[in-house]
């Protein structure tokens, strides 16, 4: 299928580059509609890539479809290797693997998925949290393994109405986490970079104030320098032993090590977590504990918004390459 | 404190009313209990049911033979006619839960025996398990968490593809307390709600559907939110189950009975339907070993009523009524048949 992004001077679809994980399914999508140079399926060191890419004829690539998760970092270095790149599009809401000051500076713009997978983000959040605070993939391990029968009932969970949830971050899938979770009784606190007027839900000018005053505790905000372990121990102790932090942001804005500290010793209650700092590393300590649901960074991984991102990816990449506007622009 | 019973004339302490106990107790509840009456506890006596219920019918009760029960659901007492011959001095049960199918309706009708139930005390707990039951059946969450416990992440990739609640069409049969904080639950995730209850409600805006085959046909997720009863034994067959569909997932927070169990599994072995969250069973606490280790279904043992508030609203609840029976008052939450 032709693409409708302009044809190069040589009629020769646009090349692009591609950063990807392995595994990733974007591969015949993008290759339908443009020449993919495929950094994985290289082979080559980082600058080797870069170098060829730069001398690629006819045309050097002008667009970048960069995946999050250490696909690769596009950094100053990056930028200067490949001179003809004015766009970047990340196939994730986060963008912490782009700098985007140097972005700015060299005048290249940046895409991310824009809100193609926020409601199943926030769905996931709160199935995280439904698991912590009622057991359901503990009491799920006490089936399987026959226990039932043979121990009786199972330990009591905890209701969920009524109780305070933080959430760290009222953008697009912190909003939808809080619309979810007052349909349960919630009661519903948040702290952001600023006041949101158009909410009625109390605003905490820090995430050490939140944490006091919450029972439960969502990371929904990106990683950036100010955010990076914004989950720390003060917070943790703020938050308190009857406390539950669920993160489906990005691992490092939790301290992952004072958090397995704080769970091993009771100072907080338990854990959902759909993101660690070392993926797929999950520390070995928590693996054995009940009181934590873990998930392999599966949020964003429905059949649907799989599907919509790559829609989004590909009509961001065309709008550019068109002179038209991107679809999901980042500013820096 | 002190029960309402009168104190004897002779000023000795007053005599508190025999109640019937036929359900296992945390020792809250059994202590709030003894406090107010004279507990004439089954599970604690050793004896089987008959003699149980002679001893407390006769000798053992007087003066005062028991006029109220509490007794458990899900077990295997039936208070039916039998049951009510052998204590006649039997004038109110109290179950202990929403249902109260191991009573006999009509024969308590027949003999004015007053029935309660637990009204909505935990109602909203149950949604909310039916809800997360829902997210994790869907979403994987459970069997992401397998995948990740046993160490598969870093050598296996990516965790299979869930799919998205938005615009899921969630057939809710039976519309009362439970299936309504379910559909409210649900339309905040962007889902479509259908019911199917005995009658159509005015007062919502869902479409309804005059039988489960029906709504099995139009839905994507079958949840089973209501009593069990003649009607709604085996609700969900083998000709609900066709309707519903490959892609289709059964939730169930009723009675195991609701479902015919071994279609279910022969539906699911098939790939006839697409997964199942299941609280109840037909025989627990035994779960059907098929079922044990299958990747697509989420397992509970019948959870979705306990949590510690709930627990503790329903130990209040269930005193509120029996305190409401002895003093001639309406109960709280009567069940009519």
């Amino acid at each position: 299928m032709a693409s409708s992004a302009a044809a190069t001077a040589s009629g020769e679809p646009p090349a692009i580059l591609f950063f990807r994980r392995p595994g990733a399914p974007f591969n015949a999508a993008l290759r339908q509609r443009f020449r993919v140079l495929d950094f994985l399926a290289s082979g080559e060191p980082l600058p080797v890539f870069l170098a060829a890419a730069a001398a690629a004829a006819p045309d050097p690539p002008r667009a970048a479809v960069v995946m999050g998760g250490g696909a690769a970092r596009v950094d100053a270095a990056f930028l200067d290797a490949l001179p003809s790149l004015r766009c970047l599009v990340s196939t994730a809401a986060g963008v912490d693997h782009i700098d985007l000051a140097e972005c700015a500076r060299r005048g290249v713009v940046v895409a991310n998925s824009g809100t193609v997978y926020s409601a199943d983000v926030a769905d996931h959040a709160v199935g995280l949290l439904i698991d912590v605070l009622r057991c359901v993939s503990a009491a799920e391990r006490f089936v399987r393994r026959g226990l039932w029968p043979l121990q009786g009932d199972f330990p009591l969970g905890s209701k969920l109405a009524g109780r305070r949830v933080g959430i760290i971050g009222l953008g697009n899938i912190g909003s939808l986490i809080a619309k979810r979770l007052e349909a349960f009784g919630c009661i519903i606190h948040y702290n952001s970079r600023r006041q949101k007027g158009s909410v009625s839900y109390k605003y905490f000018p820090n995430v050490h104030d939140l944490a006091s005053e919450s029972d439960v505790l969502v990371v929904a905000c990106a990683l950036n320098k100010e955010t990076q372990h914004i989950v720390n121990k003060d917070v943790l102790e703020a938050l308190g032993k009857e406390g539950i932090i669920i993160n489906i942001s990005r691992g490092a804005n939790i301290d992952e090590g004072e958090l397995v500290r704080a769970l091993n010793e009771g100072r907080i209650a338990g854990a959902g977590l759909d993101v660690f700092e070392n993926e797929p590393a999950v520390p070995a300590e928590l693996l054995s504990m009940n009181n934590v649901v873990l998930t392999p960074h599966s949020a964003v991984f429905t059949l649907e918004s799989r599907s919509d991102l790559c829609d989004q990816m590909i009509g961001n990449l065309e709008a550019f390459l068109s002179g038209k506007p991107l679809l999901t622009p980042v500013l820096p | 404190m002190a029960s309402s019973a009168a104190a004897t004339a002779s000023g000795e302490p007053p005599v508190l009313p025999s109640l019937l106990l036929i359900r296992r107790l945390d020792p809250a509840f059994a202590a709030a209990l003894r406090q107010r009456f004279r507990v004439f506890d089954f599970f604690a006596s050793g004896d089987p049911l008959p003699a149980f219920l002679a001893a407390a019918a006769a000798a053992a009760a007087a003066p005062d033979p028991p006029r109220a029960a509490v007794i458990m659901g899900g077990g295997s007492v039936r208070v039916d006619a039998a049951f009510l011959d052998a204590i006649p001095s039997l004038r109110c049960v109290v179950g202990t839960g929403a249902g109260v199918d191991h009573v006999d309706l009509d024969e308590c009708a027949r003999r004015g025996v007053l029935v309660a139930n637990s009204g909505t005390v935990y109602s909203a707990d149950v949604a909310d398990h039916a809800v997360g039951l829902l997210i994790d059946v869907l979403r994987r969450v459970s069997a992401a968490e397998r995948f990740v416990r046993r160490g598969l992440w870093p050598v296996q990739g990516d965790y299979p593809l869930g799919t998205k609640l938005g615009g899921k069409r969630v057939g809710i049969i039976g519309l009362g307390n439970i299936g309504s904080l379910i559909a409210k639950r649900l339309e905040a995730f962007g889902c479509v709600i259908y019911y199917n209850s005995r009658k159509l409600k005015e007062s919502v805006s869902y479409k309804y559907f005059p039988n489960v085959h029906d709504l099995a046909a139009e839905s994507d997720v079958l949840v089973v939110a209501c009593a069990l009863n003649k009607e709604t034994r085996h609700v969900i067959n083998k000709d609900v189950l066709r309707a519903l569909g490959k892609d289709g997932i059964v939730i169930n927070i009723g009675r195991g009975a609701n479902i015919d169990e071994a279609e279910l599994i022969r539906a699911l072995k098939d790939g006839r339907i697409a997964g199942a969250g299941l609280d109840v069973y037909e025989n627990e606490p035994k779960v059907p070993a098929e079922l044990l280790t299958m990747e697509n279904v989420v397992l509970t043992p019948h959870i979705a009523v306990f949590t510690s508030e709930s627990i503790s609203d329903l130990r209040d609840h269930t005193i509120s009524n029996l305190e409401a029976f002895f003093s001639g008052k309406p109960l709280l939450t009567p069940v009519l048949p």
